[in-house]
């Protein structure tokens, strides 16, 4: 800590200007590396959590299947989940999309069951009485309908997934993650707050975008209040 | 499936449960861990949580405690301790990470728990002559029992992921069997640490639904989940 230029950087501050403009490629790059993870696990249980929510309705043993077993999955601990994966997939970004896919899974499929089940007997019998038939109904009155429970979901599995993204730096792709685990062996205090604090943005700016869209498709509940 | 068989042998050698590293203590390490951070954060958030759902104060504490406890990553809050002036003295670091995520779950839930008392008890109670001190503890308290255990359950299942990772930055516990095993190249080590983490947090939840049922069961049917 003796370097003779007597910048932040040398004097390891917590806070550092120079930082910022120095290693703005890097943050640019874990940033994006960060939200590719969370966007693509979040896309990705999304997709697997809607037709598993749809059979846990129809059949009752179903329902206390995925629901159980998404339970045990959100109980394992994320770095041994993540570790529980190596073999499948080796150090590679797919097993930190796999390990954050099954946690996805669990809140989303809680929160699409509880919004069906949320759904009017009246909207149903209503979509009945004009002659829809159920996968009608099903797209143009019960899947609308649970949007604002489906919408709560993901935002927590969101926000949760880009808190994990992090715990990804164990086998090297973690985006901001990378920076702090690797800001933590070299004592870099300036690169584990911008990383860290850059999380948090990350995971705000997520769910406020997340809520806006909300309030954009389901304009029929803001007339209520 | 050589590498299950691998992560078994790893299991059933001998060599790898006794000393420092090996499994039982780690075992104990993080059980150690665990129990002391649970005690540690229903001594702060219970207290709390219980006089603010009294007085019917502090909702927006409540909510916006346990949003940002899932925005900010663990792994980040522990290695920003680690880089503090707290990194020096031993295992603090890991503790205080461990409390505050413990916070959040336990006062959360103990306040929707106390809110959420039917009202017209409370009032039952005041109309008796009870004072404000007997309507919390012979009142308010029993019926709002159920919530308030399950947050403390899922505050521990919490500490026991939380624990495991605090060996990413240097903690004590379960987690070192697999980072040891990350740094090892040694996936058969990484998959068997995983999977007594995996079962530990399993157990932990397991234990605590059980050893709170007959409790549940006497105080009738309360909101759990």
């Amino acid at each position: 800590m003796t370097a003779p230029p007597d910048d932040c950087l040398a004097r390891n501050d917590w806070l550092c200007g120079a930082y910022l403009s120095t290693r703005q490629e890097i943050l640019l790059d874990a940033s994006l590396q960060h939200l590719r993870l969370t966007f693509v696990s979040v896309l990705i249980a999304l997709v697997l959590a809607l037709p598993l929510a749809l059979a846990a309705r129809r059949r009752h043993w179903a329902g206390g299947t995925v629901l159980g077993v998404t339970t045990i999955l959100y109980t394992i601990p994320s770095l041994a989940m993540f570790s529980l994966l190596l073999p499948l997939y080796g150090l590679s970004a797919s097993l930190v999309v796999a390990g954050l896919v099954l946690y996805s899974l669990t809140l989303l499929v809680r929160n699409i069951l509880a919004g069906l089940r949320d759904v009017p007997e009246d909207a149903r019998q209503a979509a009945r009485g004009l002659g829809y038939g159920p996968l009608r109904t099903l797209l143009t009155v019960e899947l609308p309908l649970s949007l604002p429970a489906t919408v709560a979901g993901v935002r927590i599995a969101t926000v949760s997934a880009v808190s994990l993204v992090t715990i990804g730096a164990i086998v090297g792709y973690g985006g901001l993650g990378n920076l702090i685990y690797a800001g933590m062996n070299t004592y870099f205090k300036a690169q584990v707050l911008t990383a860290s604090a850059l999380c948090v943005v990350i995971a705000v700016a997520a769910d406020l975008v997340l809520l806006l869209v909300q309030r954009l498709l389901t304009p029929w509940t803001r007339a209520g209040g | 499936m050589n590498t299950l068989t691998a992560s078994w042998d790893w299991l059933t050698d001998a060599a790898h449960w006794s000393g420092p590293d090996g499994v039982a203590h780690r075992l104990l390490e993080h059980l150690y861990l665990t129990g002391v951070c649970l005690a540690i954060a229903c001594a702060l958030a219970l207290p709390v949580a219980l006089v603010l759902g009294h007085v019917g104060r502090g909702g927006a504490l409540a909510v916006n405690l346990s949003n940002a406890g899932r925005a900010v990553p663990t792994f980040a809050v522990l290695v920003l301790l680690l880089l503090s002036p707290i990194g020096t003295w031993g295992s603090w670091p890991t503790v205080i990470a461990l409390v505050l995520f413990a916070v959040p779950p336990v006062l959360t839930n103990a306040y929707t728990a106390m809110r959420g008392v039917d009202r017209d008890v409370v009032r039952a109670g005041r109309g008796m002559g009870m004072t404000g001190w007997q309507l919390l503890s012979r009142v308010e308290l029993p019926l709002a029992l159920p919530l308030i255990l399950t947050g403390v359950r899922i505050a521990a299942v919490q500490l026991v992921a939380t624990a495991t990772v605090a060996a990413l930055a240097g903690g004590g516990g379960l987690g070192r069997i697999i980072t040891a095993g990350f740094n090892l190249a040694s996936t058969p080590q990484v998959v068997a640490g995983a999977v007594l983490v995996a079962v530990l947090a399993l157990l932990v939840e397991a234990v605590f639904v059980l050893a709170l049922r007959p409790a549940l069961r006497a105080v009738g049917p309360g909101r759990a989940g």
